[in-house]
């Protein structure tokens, strides 16, 4: 798929799938407005992680501090669809 | 000593081949204990690097290679010190941390970091000491310093110049942001990258290769392309010492100390 016809729904379909992926949790277990780090119940090095994956799936660069204040998988799509 | 477990890390020395995994947990953080390890490793190097041609470091934590210096026991230390004498005690860790680092830095043998993980900070300075980073695809690699109103004392700035463009120099420094291990090999900062879980198998397949060259060629090359910026490297201790004083640095350690919540290595 060329990345950069993806809608917001597909960016943030694909990143619940590659967060339950990494962190072996069901993927029918999150919604996107979850905040990721209760549900998962992961810390800031572990977001880091989840951030790696989501660049290397994406093809982006997404600077840590675009996540500042961000805690939604909805929110993150944002984040990563305006970079695509 | 060809082989040794001290309480963050250990050696051993096989075919060729010294291997110093980093092993305190939960990141490698570098304290005391960590600097002493490494000045028990730096006192060996000598009888070592008489028998091996390739040095590799590693971390055995699931967490990365290293999480850089251990900010915690820097905020311990300073609060139960008067002023003046906190900042002595800085400065010669510091003094303490570059003679280890520089030791590394200019072994005649080849050096290579196999990084996973958070490379951050002290850590990320201990990588760049040596000749070749392998970075696995996981791995992260940041300068976090300015988030507490410091900047790399380990030797970061000096020996990042050296290796790549200022201009990602002043990004990873002015903005404090960590980069994966694709910008890494981008830029230049990693000569490898290799898949998930296996920068330490990549690292020892380089190692054999640049054993089957001449030591002392190899050693002269190395000299001759890879200059210690000395000067450079005194400056910045001076430098991470004149900011160490502001009320902003104690401020920005006590907020990372005590933040309990999931955020102290996003910035």
């Amino acid at each position: 798929m060329d990345a950069t016809m993806r809608t917001i729904e597909q960016t943030t379909d694909e990143i619940l799938n590659l967060a339950a992926a990494h962190f072996k949790v069901p993927r029918t277990a999150l919604e996107s407005g979850d905040d990721f780090y209760k549900k998962l119940g992961i810390d800031s090095l572990q977001a880091l992680e989840l951030l790696t994956r989501l660049e290397n799936h994406f093809g982006v660069e997404l600077p840590d501090y675009e996540v500042q204040g961000v805690s939604d998988f909805r929110t993150l799509a944002t984040r990563i669809q305006a970079r695509l | 000593m060809d082989e040794h477990k001290g309480k963050s890390l250990s050696w051993r020395t096989a075919e060729g081949v010294i291997e110093l995994a980093l092993n305190r947990a939960p990141a490698n953080e570098i304290g005391l204990a960590m600097l002493e390890d490494l000045e028990r490793f730096t006192s060996s190097l000598p009888a070592l690097e008489s028998k091996a041609s390739a040095l590799i470091l590693y971390s055995e934590q699931k967490a990365g290679f290293s999480a850089g210096a251990d900010l915690r026991e820097l905020y311990a230390e300073a609060q139960k010190m008067e002023k003046s004498l906190a900042l002595k005690g800085v400065r010669e860790f510091l003094e303490r941390i570059h003679a280890v680092l520089n030791r590394i830095d200019t072994s005649p043998l080849t050096t290579i970091a196999a990084v996973h993980g958070v490379c951050f900070g002290g850590g990320f300075e201990l990588a760049l000491t040596c000749d070749l980073i392998v970075a696995d695809k996981m791995a992260r690699f940041c300068f976090p310093e300015l988030r507490l109103g410091l900047v790399p004392g380990f030797g970061g700035i000096p020996r990042l110049k050296r290796d790549i463009g200022n201009a990602v120099v002043r990004d990873l420094l002015l903005t404090g942001r960590s980069i994966n291990a694709t910008k890494a090999l981008a830029v230049g900062l990693a000569s490898q990258v290799a898949a998930e879980g296996e920068a330490l198998r990549v690292a020892r397949s380089t190692a054999a290769q640049v054993t089957k060259f001449d030591r002392a060629t190899s050693a002269a090359a190395k000299r001759f392309i890879k200059p210690l910026p000395a000067e450079e490297l005194r400056r910045e201790i001076d430098l991470f010492c004149e900011l160490f004083t502001r009320p902003a640095v104690m401020e920005g350690l006590r907020k990372f100390v005590e933040d309990k919540g999931a955020h102290p290595y996003l910035p």
